[in-house]
């Protein structure tokens, strides 16, 4: 599917909680775009910072009665984010998307796992959707560093059929890491299929519970990028090869190989010191 | 009106003077969704060495004022990959290919000029002798004039298509440094490279690049482009220069062929547009227009040097 360049209006925008939520009218992003990939924005006319910003998909409104829409959801981190936090109503943002490849549902309904940390549980909900509409059943836990840092728990709630959820200080949840509940769950839900959004660290631990448990492990990742279309090499996640798992890592563009990967396959060691 | 597109680079005709810069295209392939690679001046192929190369660790990108630092370490398959792979996609496209080419010494240099020299799909060479991101400055050919002079011996002894030397504006004297590459024989040069740069994360203490140091490119660079391109054509008329750093629109591109460039290559703005360079072709085709000029091989004869 190639993807497009729309110059899209903004048609809402929203605090939810400690993030940003803009929905943006995108009728061929929206119309081509599955759980997991993402779009690379570019807004204002402050031209001081040049590059667009990568953002996953939280929802998507497939053209009907209006148009096509897609909402992403984001941290104000420095410039660019603040300037797109500042977007209202009406404005433009310049889109490309759908980008990456996406998380792939399995073959036939399982029941699945979704793991999401800080705002990367954002990118979850429209896998959720999708899962739930290949009648799946699908389970929730979802982490961050305190209450205030959770996306969205109580939509995680009406999406899922369980919910459980972790801070790093106990303000909201278990108190603990998002992996910490992971094998009691795995084991309690019969899970056939984890998915997790979420900083490299906590993606590298369920990957590892996922592979203990022979429960199949996909994760979208974040890494810096410049472009998002495979041509300037920044996004780079190393992975191995599963018919020679002893060769080294190969560099893969996590813009056009991934954002999503078999957790199996990344080279977590490379990445997250231990 | 009609104007005149096309421009001989080194004996090569090519049908606009927009190029696609190296390491800012890939291998033309992850584009071609997006603008027909037959309408690119010519598709400068991210660097080639003998062997693959795996790059830098991440992060490998910064955002800096009005441009970018990059680590990325010359990541790419390998001669023979680019040979099986990426070459007949883009003779099949109808792409015009400079091929830039990487090596870690004159002879790594010159084997690949071997290797590509009956390659009837790529038409220039680019020699990368000046990318700040490698082990050690003794990589950094350009850094000297007799270094970057016995690169380009060994290639032009081995070559089969016109070289173009790519030098870097991080010397105290780049004519002494194009006086010397094209004394060798060198064809053209493309000027510049990114400039060496760094920047620092004050909140957790540390280089923002796994690598400390990298190349800064994007507008930021410009003024200093601009400058070599007139400086070196200046010194060195006639010598057929590729004009490069931060050109994101025709009339970034028009400076450069103003003061001598014969052509230029847009790079960190494909990265926000996968569309530049064709959009600076289209725009530098109004800007001769609306200049009453016929040819883009003439703006270099019409700039004023006096203020």
């Amino acid at each position: 599917m190639t993807p497009v360049r729309e110059a899209c209006e903004v048609l809402g925008y929203r605090r939810a909680g400690a993030y940003h939520a803009l929905t943006l009218v995108a009728p061929g992003i929206a119309e081509a775009a599955r759980p997991g990939q993402f779009v690379e924005l570019l807004a204002g006319e402050d031209r001081s910072f040049l590059l667009r910003r990568p953002f996953s998909i939280h929802r998507v409104e497939r053209a009907g009665a209006a148009l096509g829409a897609v909402e992403v959801v984001f941290d104000v981190v420095g410039p660019g984010t603040r300037a797109l936090a500042l977007l209202r109503p009406h404005d433009l943002v310049d889109a490309l998307g759908p980008l990456g490849r996406p998380f792939t549902p399995p073959p036939a309904p399982v029941r699945c796992l979704l793991v999401g940390g800080g705002y990367g549980t954002a990118a979850l909900f429209f896998l959720a959707e999708e899962l739930r509409a290949r009648r799946c059943r699908v389970d929730f836990a979802v982490g961050a560093a305190t209450a205030g840092r959770l996306f969205d728990a109580m939509g995680a709630k009406r999406l899922g059929h369980t919910l459980t959820v972790t801070t790093d200080d106990g303000s909201a949840g278990q108190r603990g890491l998002v992996t910490d509940p992971l094998p009691a769950l795995l084991a309690r839900l019969g899970t056939g299929q984890v998915y997790a959004c979420g900083p490299m660290p906590m993606l590298a631990a369920v990957s590892q519970v996922a592979a203990e448990h022979g429960v199949p492990c996909q994760v979208a990742v974040e890494e810096l990028m410049a472009c998002g279309t495979g041509v300037c090499f920044s996004c780079v996640v190393p992975v191995t090869d599963p018919e020679a798992p002893d060769a080294p890592a190969r560099m893969a563009r996590s813009c056009l190989e991934g954002p999503v990967f078999d957790g199996t396959a990344v080279a977590w060691a490379e990445l997250v010191a231990p | 009106m009609t104007v005149d597109l096309t421009v001989d680079l080194c004996g090569v005709r090519l049908r606009s003077p927009v190029l696609a810069a190296s390491g800012c295209f890939g291998f033309g392939r992850e584009l071609a969704g997006w603008l027909d690679l037959a309408q690119v001046g010519a598709v400068v192929t991210k660097s080639v060495s003998l062997e693959p190369r795996r790059g830098r660790p991440t992060p490998r990108m910064a955002e800096t004022p009005s441009g970018m630092l990059n680590a990325i370490g010359l990541q790419n398959p390998g001669v023979e990959a680019f040979c099986a792979t990426d070459l007949p996609f883009l003779a099949g496209a109808g792409a015009s290919v400079v091929a830039s080419l990487v090596g870690r010494s004159a002879a790594e240099f010159g084997r690949l000029a071997a290797r590509l020299a009956g390659e009837d799909a790529v038409h220039l060479l680019e020699l990368n002798l000046s990318c700040p991101n490698v082990e050690h400055r003794g990589e950094v050919f350009a850094a000297d004039p007799a270094t970057a002079a016995e690169v380009v011996r060994t290639v032009k002894a081995a070559a089969g298509q016109p070289v173009l030397a790519k030098l870097t504006a991080d010397v105290t004297d780049l004519v002494a440094v194009a006086r010397a590459v094209v004394d060798a024989g060198a064809d053209g040069l493309t000027l510049i490279n990114t400039l060496l740069g760094m920047a620092v994360d004050v909140r957790r203490r540390r280089p923002r690049l796994a690598a400390v140091t990298g190349g800064l490119s994007g507008p930021a660079i410009r003024p200093v482009a601009v400058r070599c391109v007139w400086q070196v054509a200046t010194a060195l008329p006639g010598v057929p220069i590729v004009g490069t750093g931060g050109v994101a629109t025709a009339e970034d591109a028009a400076e450069l062929l103003l003061v001598g460039a014969t052509a230029v290559a847009v790079g960190t703005a494909s990265f926000v547009n996968p569309r530049a360079v064709v959009e600076v072709t289209t725009g530098l085709e109004r800007y001769l227009i609306a200049q009453g000029v016929g040819s883009v091989a003439e703006l270099p004869a019409l700039f004023k040097a006096e203020r």
